[in-house]
């Protein structure tokens, strides 16, 4: 499908959403009210379970702080629904801000179950503070007026929400594509890739966690001002977990997913309650949680993915050019040649009563080629996850461009300008080659989530992904630049890491194994880019186990053995080192 | 507040934390064996309460039909799973586990059903019939999605408590009951009184508490519910089962749930719905205890009950939320103390 197909298909959808009102019945559209207020909540967990990683069962009590925000401004104070818009915006985003700040440094079941925990404290809140009705709740509350038009009815009501939900859709669909989008799509996969290359997991998590919790709010304010009446009730946990299962339902993942989740369980909640009674008059209230429940199991035993990524591999592959040639990013001036850019002196790192790194110190020089080699557990990635702040040192001083990093965070490491990849490659396997480079650049850019959900980071992009695809050709995968990085054989995969790496535009280049499942003349290929990133002025450490290519390549080697360093110098002279030898060979007896 | 309302209320907060020890400790051997967070076990004691009230007044607990129905479907899932590998020769062996075991207890109560039975016989029989519900639960639920993530399988379980919850209210209907106390004695420390029943209660979470720790030091079964939490694949690598050493723990969960269920039905009134708060208080002492801990659970459920006690007396309106609010803190705790491996996480 082509982008004209699409926006041609979407003008057609939201056409037929306009003019709903002229050919269906009032109840039906109060059930699209329905779909609508729920899609809001939903497309929040779809940003921030399916694209973050984040499972929250508390996106229910999001919206209950903001219906009974607005209730109480304009059905108890008499203040316009406007502003109790504004209230419940602030009141749920800063709720979200708190609580987000204390639980969202928790992993994975941990962070999920803090949300049922503060899910039922805030459920039972509504339910015992004074002046909020208690458990019978905040009747009378005024419609949403526009001038002076009243919006009473479903009819009515019914274009304010659904344009709600359109402009957070597309606002939604503007940041995923956007560089802080990327980092958010990066979340999912753990926090180590995503601080090495200089983005702070925290701070997408937060600002994630808090946009979910906006478009709740402006489902609780809907929904406040639709029934005219808050109680508790509906914002219990079931409803939560309900919300949940939209998103996944729907595929979480996917923006329309949420809208497909949102209709399809409120149509099947519909008919439950329709057909219900008629197979089991007396227990249909009781079976209907029942039927969901059981439906939801089956759904997440069998077809995790959801509806729309189903479709979506029905569809014909979206045709999508490779980015056009722009003005490249601006670049970092490389230090002098020769100069001394890192020095390590006395790095120890222990874990309990092991020593892994004992005492090690080397210089690094800019505009070399350094390989750090030894015998399997000789401590190198040790030393390389304690270079790149992945790991603290336990003691000792490292220095990179006479600056102290020994105590700085990976992303500060990586923002520096020290770009590194893994022994166990870490891409994101879902997303595209294109993203997982442009993943690179995302130090080397500055656009924030406001500019990229309305849009305003279009030049910085077309510069981004023009040096992604750059980088891409570079290391040549360039041919297929939107295949999934998952698809890849393991070798390539491990060039995607250095072409993200180059992305980032590094002084100094750390690569972990780079020629670890490469064939031949792959591995010669590989050996030609690094020299040709030498000549660029690039600094390059390496940890590799394939001696030919080591010494064919570097300018000096260190070499470890358990924990320590054993000697360093040129290839000639480490091959002709007898400890060295002895190392690898064991002694002569 | 006085020093002997502090002391009361220590006192009732004790009490009630042995019942959230017993439910803790299941939650615990749960999580350790099959990585399940066991959300519905507050469910099993409320359903355990039931029961109990239910063969009190000579009526036929809900239960039996649960049991059946459960009973029904894992067999066919079993049978289905051994003719699609076509070992037939397991199917004697999974009509014998899945159905004819969990169907004698089913079978007992509903043909005593009319009578009441010494109280000892009652007791018994109410736990052998709740006993089988989380072992087939699991067979049905969770083995089809055993090597999920811990995300995946705490979602799932999150839905099968709602399922458990609608269930309870078509089996169990929506009175509440309260079952006859176990002892009728009070004793005089000093001036507070502390009452039988509060005393049974701390004495079972200890015996039971005792029996686990011998059983995992002392037993074969046991070390193989260890070997399997610490490494399922090396477990299964020694000739461990995975998914027996799973059946054997939910079987000694259901147990301490089914206990906690008896005794917190004497004091207070249980109905269909009463399970997920009674299971989330005794996760928190979980949690504390960082679901790998069986002796530090024992304290941070107490604790928990301790807190409840004194919130309920402070404020009885917002105790729920003082006692979920205390879980964000812990879990912070928790997970700045914890190690976690990138590994289990979803891409």
């Amino acid at each position: 499908m082509s982008a004209r197909q699409l926006r041609l298909l979407s003008a057609v959808v939201v056409i037929l959403l306009a003019a709903a009102p002229l050919y269906l019945a009032p109840f039906s559209i109060t059930l699209l009210n329905y779909i609508g207020v729920y899609a809001l909540v939903a497309l929040g967990l779809v940003l921030m379970t399916g694209v973050g990683g984040m499972v929250s069962f508390g996106q229910a009590s999001f919206m209950g702080i903001a219906a009974y925000s607005t209730a109480w401004a304009s059905a108890i104070m008499g203040y316009s629904p406007w502003l109790g818009l504004v209230l419940a915006l602030v009141m749920t985003g800063l709720v979200a801000a708190i609580l987000g700040g204390v639980t969202l440094r928790l992993h994975g079941h941990f962070l999920s179950l803090s949300t049922i925990a503060w899910g039922l404290a805030i459920y039972f809140t509504f339910g015992n503070v004074d002046g909020l009705g208690h458990f019978s709740g905040i009747m009378a509350i005024p419609p949403v007026s526009i001038g002076s038009l009243k919006l009473l009815g479903s009819n009515q009501i019914y274009f304010l929400i659904w344009f709600i939900l359109l402009m957070a859709m597309l606002l939604s669909y503007n940041l995923l594509n956007s560089r802080e989008g990327r980092a958010m799509l990066a979340l999912r996969g753990g926090n180590a890739m995503v601080e090495s290359l200089g983005i702070s997991a925290f701070r997408i998590k937060l600002v994630t966690f808090v946009i979910a919790a906006l478009l709740a709010a402006f489902a609780g304010w809907l929904y406040a001002h639709m029934n005219r009446f808050v109680s508790p009730a509906p914002f219990d946990v079931t409803m939560g977990i309900e919300f949940l299962m939209m998103a996944m339902l729907g595929g979480s993942g996917y923006l329309l997913g949420a809208v497909v989740g949102s209709a399809l369980i409120t149509l099947l909640k519909n008919a439950v309650q329709d057909y219900l009674p008629l197979i089991a008059p007396n227990a249909a209230g009781q079976l209907e949680i029942v039927v969901f429940s059981a439906l939801f199991i089956l759904f997440l035993q069998y077809a995790r993915e959801g509806i729309v990524p189903f479709i979506v591999g029905w569809l014909p592959e979206p045709k999508r050019a490779p980015p056009a040639a722009t003005e490249p990013l601006p670049r970092r001036a490389q230090p002098q040649a020769g100069q001394i850019l890192v020095t390590v002196e006395g790095a120890t790192r222990r874990f309990g009563g092991l020593l892994a790194v004992n005492d090690v110190s080397f210089e690094l020089r800019s505009g070399e080629i350094l390989a750090l080699i030894g015998p399997n557990g000789a401590g190198k990635s040790t030393m390389f996850n304690v270079l790149t702040g992945a790991l603290r040192a336990s003691a000792g001083r490292i220095t990179f461009a006479g600056k102290d990093i020994t105590r700085a965070p990976q992303r500060k490491i990586a923002e520096a300008g020290i770009a590194r990849t893994f022994q166990h490659v870490k891409l994101r396997p879902k997303m595209s080659l294109l993203d997982n480079v442009l993943l690179g650049a995302y130090s080397r850019t500055r656009s924030g989530f406001f500019a990229g959900a309305l849009g305003l980071d279009r030049r910085e992009e077309r510069q981004a992904r023009y040096e992604a695809m750059q980088q891409l050709k570079r290391v040549g995968l360039g041919d297929r630049p939107f295949e999934l990085a998952g698809n890849l054989p393991l070798g390539n995969q491990r060039i995607l890491e250095i072409a993200r790496a180059l992305a980032a535009d590094p002084v100094l280049l750390v690569l972990d194994e780079p020629a670890a499942g490469l064939r031949r003349l792959e591995k010669r290929a590989l050996a030609d880019l690094l020299r040709s990133l030498r000549k660029e002025g690039l600094t390059i450490l390496l940890v590799e186990h394939d001696m030919e290519f080591v010494m064919n390549l570097v300018d000096r080697i260190v070499v470890m053995e358990f924990g320590c360093k054993l000697c360093e110098g040129n290839p000639e002279e480490v091959r002709d080192d007898e400890r060295v030898q002895e190392a690898y060979l064991g002694s002569v007896a | 507040m006085n020093a002997q309302i502090a002391a009361i209320l220590t006192l009732d907060g004790i009490a009630t934390g042995a019942i959230y020890v017993l439910i803790a400790l299941g939650f615990v051997l749960i999580f350790a064996v099959t990585r399940v967070i066991f959300v519905p076990f507050g469910d099993i004691a409320a359903f355990t309460a039931l029961t109990l009230a239910a063969l009190e007044t000579k009526h036929l607990p809900g239960t039996v039909g649960l049991v059946v129905a459960l009973a029904v479907l894992a067999t066919l899932m079993e049978i289905g799973s051994h003719l699609r590998a076509r070992t037939y020769e397991q199917i004697p062996r999974a009509l014998l586990f899945y159905l004819v075991l969990p169907l004698i207890p089913a079978a007992a109560v509903y043909f005593t059903a009319g009578t009441l039975l010494p109280t000892p016989l009652r007791l018994a029989l109410a736990l052998a019939l709740i006993m089988p519900v989380s072992p087939l639960l699991d067979r049905v639920v969770f083995r089809p999605i055993a090597d999920g993530t811990v995300l995946l399988l705490l979602t799932v379980a999150v839905a099968l408590h709602f399922a458990l919850v609608g269930l309870g209210l078509l089996f169990f209907g929506p009175e509440g009951v309260r079952t006859q106390s176990l002892v009728d004695y009070t004793l005089m420390l000093g001036n507070i009184p502390v009452s039988g029943q509060a005393i049974l209660v701390v004495g079972a979470a200890i015996v039971f508490s005792g029996l686990l720790f011998l059983f995992f030091e002392f037993t074969l079964s046991g070390k193989s519910l260890q070997a399997t939490s610490i490494n399922r694949v090396g477990a299964r690598l020694m000739g461990i089962r995975p998914e027996r050493a799973g059946a054997v723990a939910y079987l000694l969960g259901s147990l301490l749930a089914g206990v906690s269920g008896i005794l917190i039905s004497a004091d207070n009134t249980i109905f269909y719905d009463s399970g997920f708060l009674i299971g989330l208080k005794a996760f928190v002492g979980a949690i504390i205890g960082g679901l790998v801990s069986f002796p530090v659970t024992a304290l941070g459920s107490m604790l928990v009950g301790i807190l409840e006690s004194f919130a309920a007396f402070q404020s009885s309106a917002f105790k729920e939320v003082i006692v979920f609010s205390i879980l964000i803190p812990v879990l912070l705790w928790r997970s700045y103390t914890f190690a976690h491996s990138e590994e289990d996480i979803d891409e």
